[in-house]
């Protein structure tokens, strides 16, 4: 276990997410960030690196990726600290006010003030429409390939087109003693590369390619051990299976955040406009997750509540000082 | 003036189709232009086309654009497309889509 103590826990490691870092860091309070991503940027690092952004004050073009760079280097003097690659589970309100953030892999972060800079939630598998599909969950179907070895000398079934379907399929051909790979169009649009070996796998036998097909439902007593594959909507046909991997990407969902007793509003977190808090005092949220009339999902409104949050969590973290407004230009930055 | 505003439709699950106003010299997209009219429709992304909460089954048109390599990649891996289906997002508004019937698609 790895416990933390920081004043600010930022929820999120996007743009909006560091600037935070750097308006609390001006009022000297410490954050630390989580991201359940493994890079820090959110969106901007993973989707959209060298895609060119024209808003942002000052830079009439950036790209997303140089942005981050830029944040990264605005902040380094506030010496924030950062956990990646793990999702941030629980909240936990301590009974003194305090909170402690806790990961799936078993970090505590103990802050004061809880920022939700989520941006589009975490992202988590697309699942197809498949009736009784999670009661397989972790009992034969999986939405991602975490250990190869599992699979070995087993019968697998993998569904989709785009590049995870197509680079798994080529990865466990040499581990599976069967291995299926089931796609709903007839050609792939994947990196050409890879859908050229999958098919010349397919043609040399290694592996089962369907195509035009659908894994429409799937059976078993407790452990997955069948699916039905139906072919141009209208032929179907059982494939005995050990697994079933559905690799259809990745969608946006709010995760846990769902579950910590915040007022939500179509997937998105209500505050007040006047600091960004939510519902729940101590914790605020900022950027695309939150939600309130007039909300423009732009990172630069999100830089704008960022400076918001910072003089209201002033208050809590600083209860017994009054937060005085000082410019850049008179002070310059000052190091944690 | 008039000749700048296009009709929509948007068929629901029970069968009726809600006519939906469109202005075409906006550069709308029909995700936009079914998010301004409060229809449900997540459109995470902001029109990216990388998230697919805004995807539509196209019931009518008249001949639509083919879709751009990114669509085309994230309708191709969503596992309840149809042969219809088109990301709203990548959809612009212009006079020549008048006429264009569609289906919210429940989200991805």
């Amino acid at each position: 276990m790895n416990d933390i103590t920081t004043d600010i826990c930022i929820v999120g490691a996007g743009p909006v997410g560091l600037f935070a870092v750097f308006e609390a860091g001006l009022l000297k309070m410490r954050c630390h960030v989580v991201d359940a991503l493994p890079a820090v940027g959110g969106q901007l690092t993973e989707i959209y690196p060298k895609k060119p952004i024209y808003d942002i004050p000052g830079f009439p073009e950036v790209l997303a990726g140089d942005l981050v760079k830029n944040l990264q280097k605005q902040i380094a003097p506030f010496h924030p600290t950062f956990t990646l690659g793990e999702r941030v589970e629980n909240l936990d309100k301590q009974e003194d006010g305090s909170f402690i953030v806790s990961t799936v892999a078993g970090t505590r972060i103990a802050c004061k003030v809880v920022v939700i800079a989520g941006g589009l939630g975490s992202f988590e598998p697309r699942k197809p429409a498949i009736e009784h599909l999670e009661k397989f969950e972790g009992k034969g179907v999986h939405y991602m390939v975490l250990d190869p070895e599992k699979f070995r000398d087993k019968r697998v079934v993998l569904a989709g087109g785009g590049d995870s379907a197509l680079d798994w399929t080529i990865y466990l051909a040499g581990l599976c003693s069967d291995l299926t790979l089931v796609h709903r169009g007839t050609s792939f649009r994947g990196a050409p590369e890879s859908a050229a070996k999958v098919l010349s796998m397919a043609e040399e036998g290694q592996i089962k390619l369907i195509l035009k097909s659908n894994v429409a439902e799937v059976h078993g007593n407790g452990k997955l051990d069948s699916v039905t594959v139906m072919v141009d909507n209208d032929t179907p046909f059982q494939l005995e299976v050990d697994y079933f991997i559905p690799l259809f990407g990745l969608v946006p969902k709010l995760g846990p955040i769902d579950n910590w007793g915040l007022e939500l509003d179509k997937n998105a977190i209500v505050v007040d406009t006047k600091d960004y808090s939510t519902n729940v005092p101590g914790v605020y949220a900022i950027g695309d997750i939150n939600t309130y009339p007039g909300k423009l999902k732009l990172i630069l409104c999100g830089f704008h509540e960022a400076a918001l949050m910072a003089q209201s969590a002033y208050n809590i973290v600083y209860p017994d000082k009054k937060f005085v407004l000082k410019y850049t230009t008179v002070n310059g930055i000052q190091e944690l | 003036m008039q000749n700048d505003i296009i009709t929509i439709y948007v068929a629901l699950e029970n069968g009726d189709r809600v006519s939906v106003e469109a202005p075409t010299n906006m550069g709308l997209s029909v995700m936009e232009v079914l998010k301004a009219n409060e229809f449900e429709i997540p459109a995470l992304c902001g029109g990216m086309a990388i998230c697919a909460t805004c995807h539509v089954e196209v019931l009518q048109s008249p001949p639509l654009p083919e879709p751009s390599d990114d669509e085309a990649y994230m309708l191709e891996s969503l596992p309840h497309a149809t042969e219809n289906s088109r990301l709203s997002c990548q959809l612009r508004v212009n006079p020549e889509l008048d006429g264009l019937v569609v289906r919210i698609m429940p989200e991805a």
